[in-house]
């Protein structure tokens, strides 16, 4: 029998961060896929970051993961969305060629130290007691290991629609693993149903683009990796066209025909990502919505229109995407279906993501009930690092709201459940003035070195980035200028006396680097990025240091721990409808507890007060 | 082990006042004075009856068995009309019966402690609890004010909502269909928030003052017959009155309830020059103190006065009973024109009343002062344009974690339905 440390079940993007983060912690880690061909396979649209998700991308990578790296070699449209808005909201985001992300995602793989890909089923797992510990494949090779990630998306009874047509799996193309499914039936974890749409994929040598507005990247990409320095893939051009009166009616007309209205689908769809019907259905006074047309690869003529994501029959959809602009003779090459697939509860995890009752199992990505090639491999990194720290014999790591998106999105997911497939927001972040795109790095990187999940080359290309800060943050702060001297050049400010550093100036959201240059012109060899950075970090000062308190009152509550095998069912005072909610999501700690819908102030109190009460019994014994 | 009994709630005047009973006549005390127990754990109202038949109150009871309480023993809660002689009338009651006592101060939590024997980590986990009490009174409040503060709150919640998620609908949902310029509309249910804040900041102060007690100065040159008044106000000699002027040389205060508001009353030193040290400390402390009081009553003479009435100052003439003139006269010796006066303070004091809102607390008040800082940052933010929506939307949040006390917990779900219900996002 083959012994690893850590076995990834699943090779999607989940799959992907989870085995490279642990091979990176240096345990002898295998990819369990059906085949090397699937690895970064992107399932929906091909586009990675966004607005939240950018923030997740970046973490990744100041954490060494692949993402990042990979979607910078696949982008073939590279766009920050909010450049306009504050650096806390702005999210970079790319368009990325199919076929350049598997190819780059499989090379990185396949070099990865201590990674071993194997093809094949997963079909059961080993298990030792209730303790998961190996994969059986179908062909009934035994695969031993320490730990098991599973990141099989929406293999869990996958029912793809279309129309009325139904059929099993859980990607068009992919068998759903039945056996496997069974085993993790027994082990009779809570489960919920969502489901999720695609669009028709278009011939884009059949659409008008001449006619159509077009809409290119920027002109000056921003890019996911702190490591990567510059564009390769060749730069495509987005279309964009509408729906109009035409198409609601051909739409309105066959809602019946539609797998959702039709009354096959029980699952909860994204509100954040409706079908076309869905659209047309609950905004029925708006006579036209956007769709964006994406080119799947520079050299693929497959085309993702973005925005009418649908279950209608084929014959509907055909009549639909015709009478819409630009598309009039467009062909279908594939047709859009909806997935409905069972999600573990994610309250069944802990932050680790092993699944609390089942020991060496960990669950990443779309099967804990995100959204996202983002989410799920945030997801797989963390999997992956805590089940090498688990093999290794080391304390494991949970990130917090406090310092990251990771820690925010896995604290909703394990405190509050799903209620739709779940998608990062920057408004989902509390703390979002702290926790920017541009500042992930140093949030995690400094981590990511201590635990050794970071590189070499990035801890070399991190450190000689925060020499270059700390010595030009020092260069500011150190000269003060009167308001008399101020005056002097120009700029209004209070006459209070008070003499300001570089950085209390840059603090006011009018006073621009080049302005600083202008009454110290011996800054300007400061070097660009390093001067953004700082402005960044000062504009934000002021709102992250009231923002203090609130950090240090969560820090406090989430240092106080609570006993995994706490009986909150026994704490006399408490409804029992709380009790419910606590047994179901067991808080590891207070901080989470408070989090938990319909706490309240009184219960956590008494909550602490059990909890010292019972941490006091256990060492007096 | 004797059973205790005790208010629960704050002395004075409320809308609720809870007495609580507990230990093993606790429930024979309820049911002396209500006829029966109610279902533990099952609310029930019930006409209380003195021993001599006497209806009490009408009032809210609660019972608890012994292991199902707060303190662990047999407990009954009163949730009587807050009023301070109801309180009084019943807590008279239970001290008459065998066995009752009135409890010690902490002596229920003390039980608490005893009964299930906590250690020193659950005492200090109880007197947290307590403080965090004002979370259940917070919700009693609201059900007092027959969901008055409650509607309000609701308002302010929704407004609040709405304006934070207009902002993060811009911010998260930038490529989508939203509507560029929302900031018109998040402007103006700001300022609206902040109107009915500010009112509810003034009336809370106003509350304030009802709670304490209004402070009515009366002002006179001496001699002019301001002590005799007091004690005809007062009923009783509160201040001591001769014939000789300059008697009152410091301020003498006379709490009493003047048509059912609170009213400090404030004899002061008659004004006028001196050369006596002593009574020029009196008279300046009486122009100080009568200056800083709610309302003044000037008994005039043929003196003049170093202070000046204000426009909703009362002025009399004083000694009634051996002066005469236009003026219309008040005399503590007689009675004349007294209840005229009371009635003109009463008048003015309870319009003065009728101006708080609401927020009746000081945690309210402080919230609402917090609450109306943020709104002025966000305005601030917003008007830096929309390149630092970031920042008022931070100021928004900032507003709502003030009120979270007031109107519950705004979490991003909230902010995330009202985007999704709002707009179509989605591409």
């Amino acid at each position: 029998m083959k012994q690893f440390d850590v076995i990834v079940i699943g090779g999607g993007h989940a799959g992907a961060d989870a085995a490279h983060a642990a091979a990176r912690m240096g345990v002898n880690t295998a990819l369990v896929t059906l085949s090397r061909g699937d690895l970064g396979v992107m399932s929906c649209n091909p586009a990675i970051g966004g607005l939240g998700k950018g923030h997740l991308v970046r973490e990744i990578d100041a954490l060494d993961g692949v993402m990042g790296v990979v979607a910078d070699k696949a982008g073939i449209q590279f766009r920050l969305l909010n450049r306009r808005k504050g650096p806390a909201v702005q999210g970079p985001r790319a368009q990325a060629d199919r076929k350049i992300y598997r190819r780059e995602m499989l090379a990185l793989t396949e070099t990865q130290e201590k990674l071993t890909i194997v093809e094949g089923e997963a079909a059961d797992f080993i298990m030792n007691d209730d303790r998961v510990c190996g994969v059986v494949l179908a062909d009934g090779a035994e695969l031993a290991s320490n730990s098991v990630i599973l990141t099989t998306g929406t293999f869990l009874r996958g029912v793809i629609h279309i129309g009325p047509e139904q059929s099993q799996g859980g990607r068009m193309g992919d068998k759903p693993s039945v056996k496997l499914a069974e085993r993790i039936e027994e082990f009779g974890l809570p489960l919920g149903r969502l489901k999720t749409g695609t669009p028709p994929r278009l011939d884009g040598r059949t659409i008008k683009w001449d006619l159509l507005d077009a809409q290119p990247g920027d002109d000056d990409p921003v890019q996911f990796s702190f490591l990567s320095e510059g564009v390769s893939a060749p730069q495509v051009t987005c279309g964009i066209t509408h729906t109009n009166e035409k198409t609601h009616q051909i739409i309105r007309d066959n809602l019946d025909k539609s797998a959702m209205y039709g009354g096959h689908i029980e699952g909860v769809g994204p509100r954040y990502c409706p079908s076309i019907e869905d659209k047309i259905v609950r905004f029925a006074d708006k006579t036209s919505h956007q769709i964006f047309l994406e080119p799947e690869g520079a050299d693929d003529h497959t085309v993702y229109p973005n925005g009418i994501s649908t279950s209608l029959p084929v014959e509907v959809q055909e009549d639909y995407v015709h009478s819409i602009f630009g598309l009039e003779d467009a062909v279908i090459l594939q047709p859009g279906y909806a997935i409905e697939y069972d999600y573990v509860d994610p309250r069944a995890l802990s932050r680790t993501l092993e699944v609390k009752t089942v020991p060496g199992l960990y669950l990443a990505g779309q099967i804990n009930g995100t959204t996202g090639y983002e989410e799920a491999a945030a997801q797989g990194l963390v999997a992956g690092l805590n089940t090498a720290l688990a093999a290794q014999g080391r304390d494991q790591i949970t990130f917090s709201r406090t310092d990251s998106y990771i820690g925010v999105m896995i604290d909703d997911l394990v405190t509050r459940g799903v209620a739709e497939p779940y998608r990062m927001f920057t408004s989902r972040a509390e703390f979002r003035l702290a926790l920017r795109a541009d500042n992930a790095d140093q949030r995690l990187t400094p981590l990511g070195i201590e635990l050794g999940l970071v590189g070499e080359h990035r801890k070399k290309v991190f450190e000689g980035k925060m020499g270059l800060l700390h010595e030009a943050r020092a260069r500011i702060s150190d000269k003060a200028y009167t308001p008399t001297q101020l005056k002097t050049a120009g700029l209004s400010v209070n006459l209070d006396g008070t003499k300001r550093s570089g950085v209390d100036l840059l603090s006011y959201p009018d006073f621009t680097f080049e302005t600083l240059i202008g009454l110290e012109p011996t800054l300007a060899d400061i070097e660009p990025a390093i001067q953004e950075q700082i402005s960044r970090d000062a504009l934000y000062h002021n709102y992250i240091e009231r923002q203090k308190r609130d950090v240090e009152a969560m820090k406090r509550d989430e240092g106080q721990k609570i006993p995994v095998d706490f009986a909150f069912s026994h704490v006399e005072g408490l409804s029992n409808e709380l009790k419910g909610k606590l047994e179901r999501v067991r808080p590891e700690t207070l901080g989470q507890a408070g989090r938990i819908d319909g706490m309240t102030p009184a219960a956590l109190t008494l909550l602490l007060a059990k909890i010292r009460q019972a941490s006091r019994k256990r060492a007096a014994k | 082990m004797d059973t205790i009994f005790a208010l629960a709630t704050a002395q004075g005047k409320a809308g609720v006042a809870v007495v609580r009973i507990s230990g093993p006549s606790a429930f024979l005390a309820c049911k002396t004075l209500c006829g029966a127990v109610p279902e533990p754990r099952k609310s029930a109202l019930r006409r209380l009856t003195a021993s001599d038949g006497v209806l009490l109150d009408q009032a809210l009871v609660l019972a608890f068995k012994t292991g199902h309480s707060f303190t662990g023993e047999d407990v009954v809660e009163l949730h009587l009309h807050g009023s301070v002689a109801i309180v009084r009338a019943v807590l008279a009651e239970l001290g008459a019966m065998d066995g009752l006592r009135m409890a010690e101060a902490g002596e229920f939590t003390r039980r608490a402690l005893e009964n299930y024997q906590l250690d020193l980590a659950q005492i200090e986990g109880l007197s947290d609890l307590i403080e965090a009490e004002s979370e259940a009174q917070r919700r009693q409040a609201i059900r007092v004010f027959e969901g008055k503060l409650g509607d309000k709150a609701e308002d302010w919640r929704r407004d609040l909502i709405r304006a934070a998620a207009l902002i993060e609908a811009t911010i998260d949902f930038a490529d989508e269909e939203v509507p560029v310029d929302v900031m018109p509309e998040v402007s103006e249910l700001l300022i609206k928030v902040e109107i009915s804040l500010l009112e509810e900041a003034e009336g809370a102060k106003i509350a304030e003052r009802i709670r304490e007690g209004f402070e009515v100065a009366i002002i006179g040159a001496p001699n002019s017959g301001k002590s005799t008044l007091l004690n005809r106000l007062a009923g009783r000699e509160a201040a001591i009155t001769s014939e000789y002027a300059g008697t009152t040389r410091d301020v003498i205060e006379v709490r009493m309830d003047l048509n059912g508001l609170p009213v400090t009353l404030l004899d002061t030193a008659g004004l006028r020059d001196t050369d006596d040290p002593i009574e020029g400390i009196g008279i300046d402390r009486a122009v100080e103190r009568a200056t800083k009081a709610d309302l003044r009553v000037f008994l005039l003479s043929d003196e003049p006065l170093s202070l000046e009435p204000s426009d909703e100052d009362i002025v009399l003439r004083g000694k009634a009973d051996v002066t005469s003139g236009a003026m219309p006269g008040i005399s503590g010796k007689t009675g004349e024109g007294v209840s005229t006066l009371v009635d003109r303070i009463s008048d003015i004091l309870s319009e003065r009343a009728s101006g708080v809102k609401t927020a009746i607390r000081e945690r309210h008040r402080v919230a609402i002062e917090q609450g109306i800082a943020g709104i002025t940052a966000a305005k601030r933010s917003l008007d830096l344009g929309g390149e630092f929506s970031d920042l008022a939307a931070e100021d928004i949040r900032s507003v709502v974690r003030s009120l979270d006390s007031l109107v519950g917990r705004v979490d991003v779900e909230h902010l995330l339905d009202e985007i999704f219900s709002s707009f179509c996002i989605g591409k």
